[in-house]
């Protein structure tokens, strides 16, 4: 486990200096809610680029507009203003049927409460996002079993999401967000739900997979889980607070304010 | 088929729910064959019955007329019904009549050593058998020679011949008719089906012993002496029935308006009726047609019924998955994903409840014909029928729900706890 650690700090090193492609970006972003009368500023004027690789964790104390970008950026909610592209996309050009494949396509789910079918058993909860897309890939069962035993569930194919544990479930979770190689992987407290021991399991997870060159992005509201991150950008009141580069690569001990 | 088997194991993870909502969908079903199964066998007994009486006649019956008060009756004979007269003018005049045949009842015990039965022992010539098409079961029937020569023979019915005679040939045997004895030349066959034949000879439909009307005028008489509580119950009745048989189907409504005229003109108090077997047959169709409609409705209100049943639990279904719907969407379902997910699974429920009442419904008339002893039939059109409408009641009671559950708002539903 250690030396998966050791790995992810490499491409890590080596992607900072030169900017790699942008794989999500958000220019002059709000939400409005109307509650009544008022308004509520959810995102106000937010721009910001993801870039390919990288590794970010987004944090802030509730009501600080992270949840509204989250869904945002996972395109169940749509901006009032603003442009939000994915791998060039225009997302607000897509009708609710294109976002629907667009999401299942494009972005990786990982939630708080795993959120698998309880119906469907661990391989069929993998293939869950290419059910729904209009075309299946060839040789994605295999693939779907490739990356069960690579989260460590191999053995369980065909068991339930009940017969497994919260950290079992994550794994499924986290398998079924990369069965379509999706651009963007969104993990709203992913660990949330976990155990100290078993939420550092996920996190060398999600450091492999940042290591492959995958685009992670983690939101969370405890810092630990923060610091485990290549980035992390803080939110407050709708926009951003403060914008931290290389954490995990710089060691503990590092906690912007 | 992955839809539909990936709606079962939705819906198996609530077994018992997704049962007791079945079953409205079930009983409706099975309510539906088994009442038209039930009606059309009804209509049907009533149908033959009426046929039975011979489609193409016209019966015209004595019947007593109400008392008139009159206290001093104590040894007074009672003079009613149709006469030798109307008979006459029914043969020689009426236009369109092929036949007429005239009966003439006496109340006679019929014996044969031990055995006594009470029948209707019916006086009439021979065209009797050909007019009201009745079938020989041995021997022969009545004969014009029989008539002319007074012969003193008798034809049995068949529950009267295996009443009086259970384990021999009746035929060549004599029995005591009232008084008489006579010669047994034929046994008729049974009028109803014979499954259903009742040992009991003096049943209206079975228990007939028939007599030349020559024989029976000159032995019996046309006065029916009865005692009766105490008193003397004196009769005279010239004919007790005159079966008219047209020549065309068409001709039957004139004959019977005809009749009814002529008898009209006749008797000044109605001690008879007309029976027409075609009008009944009109009336008998216009029945079950009403009776359709009738149970149509039942079936099709508890049909309803069980489909609001399953409307409710599929809305109750959809709201307990929001979250699961919230997850779907995320991952990249379409809204007419979704609503595919939840009809399925709405028709699946109605379904298997329409399969399951199917067989409930062609269980229930099977039951009822050898428990209660009536007549069914399940025509194949209707557990087709039957079914069609659980799998439509499915999709409208299903699209409500589907409809809602995909046009939840994704962000809401995976929110939702």
């Amino acid at each position: 486990m250690s030396g998966s650690t050791a790995e992810s700090a490499e491409p890590a090193a080596a992607g900072v200096p030169v900017p790699s492609e942008p794989v999500a970006e958000l220019s002059n972003i709000t939400r409005l809610y109307r509650m009544g009368d008022e308004e509520v500023h959810a995102l106000d004027g937010f721009s910001f680029t993801f870039r390919k690789g990288e590794y970010w964790a987004i944090m802030g104390s509730s009501g600080s507009g992270k949840s509204t970008l989250l869904n945002i950026l996972g395109c169940v909610d749509r901006p009032t203003g603003g442009s939000y592209r994915v791998r060039g996309q225009e997302v607000a050009d897509l009708d609710d049927d294109e976002l629907s494949t667009f999401r299942g396509a494009e972005l990786g789910f990982i939630f708080q409460s795993y959120n698998l079918i309880p119906q469907l058993d661990v391989l069929e909860n993998i293939l869950m996002p290419v059910m729904y897309q209009d075309e299946v890939p060839e040789g994605i069962e295999d693939r779907a079993l490739e990356l069960a035993k690579r989260v460590g569930l191999g053995e369980r194919l065909h068991h339930r999401p009940m017969q497994l544990s919260g950290g079992q479930q994550q794994r499924v979770a986290i398998a079924r967000s990369l069965i379509n190689d999706p651009a963007l992987i969104l993990a709203d407290e992913a660990t949330g739900n976990l155990d100290s021991k078993t939420a550092d399991e996920i996190l060398e997870l999600f450091d492999e997979l940042h290591a492959e060159g995958k685009t992670i992005l983690l939101v969370t509201h405890e810092a630990e889980v923060g610091r485990r991150a290549e980035n992390i950008l803080r939110l407050k009141d709708g926009n951003i607070d403060s914008v931290e580069r290389g954490v995990s690569r710089e060691g503990e001990g590092t906690d912007a304010q | 088929m992955r839809a539909v088997r990936l709606g079962v194991s939705s819906l198996l993870l609530h077994k018992l729910r997704s049962f007791l909502t079945t079953l409205g969908v079930l009983f409706g079903v099975a309510s539906v064959i088994a009442m038209l199964a039930v009606g059309e066998g009804a209509s049907a007994e009533a149908q033959d019955q009426i046929r039975r009486l011979g489609s193409r006649n016209v019966i015209l019956r004595s019947v007593k007329p109400p008392q008139v008060g009159d206290e001093d009756a104590e040894m007074r004979v009672l003079s009613y019904g149709l006469t030798r007269d109307d008979f006459e003018r029914i043969s020689e005049t009426f236009p369109g009549v092929d036949q007429s045949v005239p009966v003439l009842q006496t109340p006679a015990e019929v014996r044969s050593g031990q055995l006594l039965c009470r029948p209707r022992v019916l006086c009439t010539p021979h065209l009797f058998q050909s007019v009201t098409r009745r079938d020989l079961f041995s021997g022969r029937f009545l004969t014009e020679q029989d008539e002319a020569s007074r012969s003193l023979v008798c034809v049995l019915g068949y529950e009267v011949a295996r009443f009086l005679f259970p384990f021999d040939t009746a035929l060549g045997e004599r029995v005591k008719v009232g008084e008489h004895y006579l010669e047994v030349v034929g046994v008729l066959n049974s009028r109803l089906p014979v499954g259903t034949i009742t040992l009991d000879p003096s049943s209206e439909a079975g228990g007939e012993v028939f007599v030349p009307l020559s024989t029976g005028r000159a032995y019996y008489g046309e006065r029916q002496t009865q005692m009766r509580s105490g008193s003397m119950d004196i009769q005279e009745v010239q004919l007790h029935e005159i079966i008219v048989a047209a020549e065309r189907d068409i001709d039957v409504p004139v004959i019977a308006a005809a009749c009814r005229s002529m008898l009209k003109r006749e008797h000044d108090e109605k001690d008879y009726e007309v029976i027409v077997p075609l009008e009944l047959l009109a009336r008998a169709e216009e029945t079950k047609r009403i009776f359709n409609i009738v149970l149509g409705s039942i079936a099709g209100i508890s049909l309803l019924v069980g489909g609001i049943g399953i409307m409710n639990v599929m809305l109750a279904t959809v709201t307990e998955r929001t979250r699961e719907i919230g997850i779907r969407r995320a991952l990249g379902a379409k809204r007419k994903h979704i609503v595919t997910q939840f009809l399925v699974e709405t028709m699946v429920l109605s379904g298997a409840g329409g399969v399951v009442g199917v067989g409930v419904g062609l269980l229930i008339p099977w039951i009822v014909e050898r428990a209660a002893d009536l007549e069914t039939i399940v025509e194949p059109a209707a557990p087709i029928l039957a079914f069609g409408i659980s799998v439509l009641v499915g999709i409208v009671f299903g699209l409500y729900p589907a409809w809602r559950a995909a046009n939840m708002d994704p962000v809401e539903a995976l929110r939702h706890e």
